[in-house]
């Protein structure tokens, strides 16, 4: 039960703040129900008991609440992107140069979801963008309801770059749409080309695949095209970028993909 | 685990289903869940057993029906089944397989007294 405000949820300690905060707010979301949906048949069973036909989408409330961001952003031009991988694959390094080199042209935000601290907020922070994390606690994944929230905070301008950089785990938010226009799946080529065969469908939802830390290639067993050739198999659409977010080879690329999707001429 | 999410967004839609109709109890809830929707049967039912005390849902048991994955390809048009999302097409070896079935996550009814 939740032990803030007695509501009879498991407790959920989420918290959104942004660098320097420390007041913790009791503000998890609280999946009360309150809607009056209609059941429209019902119908009497020989055990025991009355069937109602409920027909329902088991994560309805989330796609809604997504529904809900994706048309906040269209309306105020943001181009939101969800960055998904396994822990430690570089999302928040390719974030860093990415921030450094794009920030002259347009304005950058992003949401940083991790279980705890505000490590990656701060390393964000010393980008000069504004930025807001989430942390989770024990979930895994970041959801529709958190980015609302953390937008509210956050408060982008017009014609943003926004980046949500999720919790790092290839298979929970895979299944939770927040809003975004593009799911991005990034691997490092330390963890093997196989990742796709392993996590089908992070990669089946996904349209951009970052492989990352190219500059390790000569040091380990990663066939880069075998690995693409794999996430093809699972997701014919994906786009692919090789990168090294250390050294910089091939963020060009990535660069200039991003100029054209925020500015479309 | 991101069962516990699923397992109390069923919870909550149960719950206020099996209210508007004065239940007093939900005996069944049956669920049709996809072979591609990525959720791990034992772990929805662990998360669900433990996330459904003390509701109406409480000792409910859960019926799963698994929906097979199946795709069209783009290329020969032939319906096929798609296992672990390879979405390479066993007739013409075309990529490109569609799919059309096997991501459902839906409650499909539930019994109430
Ligand atoms: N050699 C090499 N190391 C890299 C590269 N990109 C990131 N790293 C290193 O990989 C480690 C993890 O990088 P992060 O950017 O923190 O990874 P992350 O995906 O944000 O990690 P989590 O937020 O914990 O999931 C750090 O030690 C980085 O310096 C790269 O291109 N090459
Ligand atoms: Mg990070
Ligand atoms: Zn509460
Ligand atoms: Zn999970
Ligand atoms: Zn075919």
């Amino acid at each position: 039960m939740c032990d803030t405000c007695g509501c009879g949820q498991p407790g959920d300690p989420v918290t959104i703040r942004k660098p320097g905060q420390e007041n913790i707010t009791h503000n998890h979301d609280h999946p009360h129900p309150h809607s009056h949906d209609h059941t429209h048949e019902s119908e009497p069973s020989h055990d025991h008991g009355r069937t109602l036909r409920v027909e329902q989408d088991i994560l309805l409330k989330n796609n809604l609440l997504a529904e809900r961001n994706r048309g906040y952003f269209e309306a105020k031009k943001i181009f939101a992107l969800n960055l998904v991988s396994s822990p430690g694959s570089g999302k928040t390094t390719l974030l860093e140069r990415t921030i450094a080199t794009l920030k002259q042209e347009f304005p950058i935000a992003v949401i940083e979801g991790d279980q705890q601290s505000l490590r990656d907020a701060d390393r964000i922070e010393k980008t000069g963008v504004p930025v807001v994390q989430i942390n989770t606690g024990t979930g895994c994944h970041l959801d529709a309801d958190m980015i609302n929230r953390a937008v509210h905070e956050l408060d982008p301008k017009d014609q943003s770059l926004l980046f949500i950089e999720n919790v790092g785990n290839l298979v929970c938010p895979a299944l939770f749409e927040l809003g975004e226009a593009h799911k991005i799946v990034i691997i490092s080529v330390t963890e093997g080309d196989d990742k796709p065969q392993k996590y089908p469908t992070m990669f089946s939802v996904a349209d951009i695949c970052i492989i990352n830390k190219t500059d390790l290639l000569p040091y380990v067993d990663f066939d880069l095209e075998a690995c693409k050739q794999n996430a093809s198999q699972v997701n014919s659409h994906l786009q692919f970028f090789d990168l090294s977010a250390k050294t910089g080879e091939g963020l060009d690329q990535w660069f200039e993909w991003i100029r054209k999707q925020v500015k479309p001429s | 685990m991101h069962e516990m999410s699923i397992a109390l967004n069923i919870i909550d839609i149960v719950s206020s289903q099996a209210r508007a109709e004065q239940a007093q109890k939900i005996n069944q809830i049956e669920l049709e869940i996809g072979e591609l929707a990525g959720i791990m049967i034992d772990s929805l039912e662990f998360c669900f057993e433990a996330a459904s005390k003390n509701t109406l849902a409480d000792g409910a048991s859960l019926s799963i029906i698994r929906i097979p994955g199946k795709g069209i390809c783009h290329h020969c048009h032939n319906e096929i089944d798609v296992d672990n999302f390879i979405t390479v097409c066993p007739n013409c070896g075309g990529f490109g397989v569609e799919i059309t079935q096997g991501k459902e996550l839906k409650i499909r009814s539930i019994n109430i007294d």
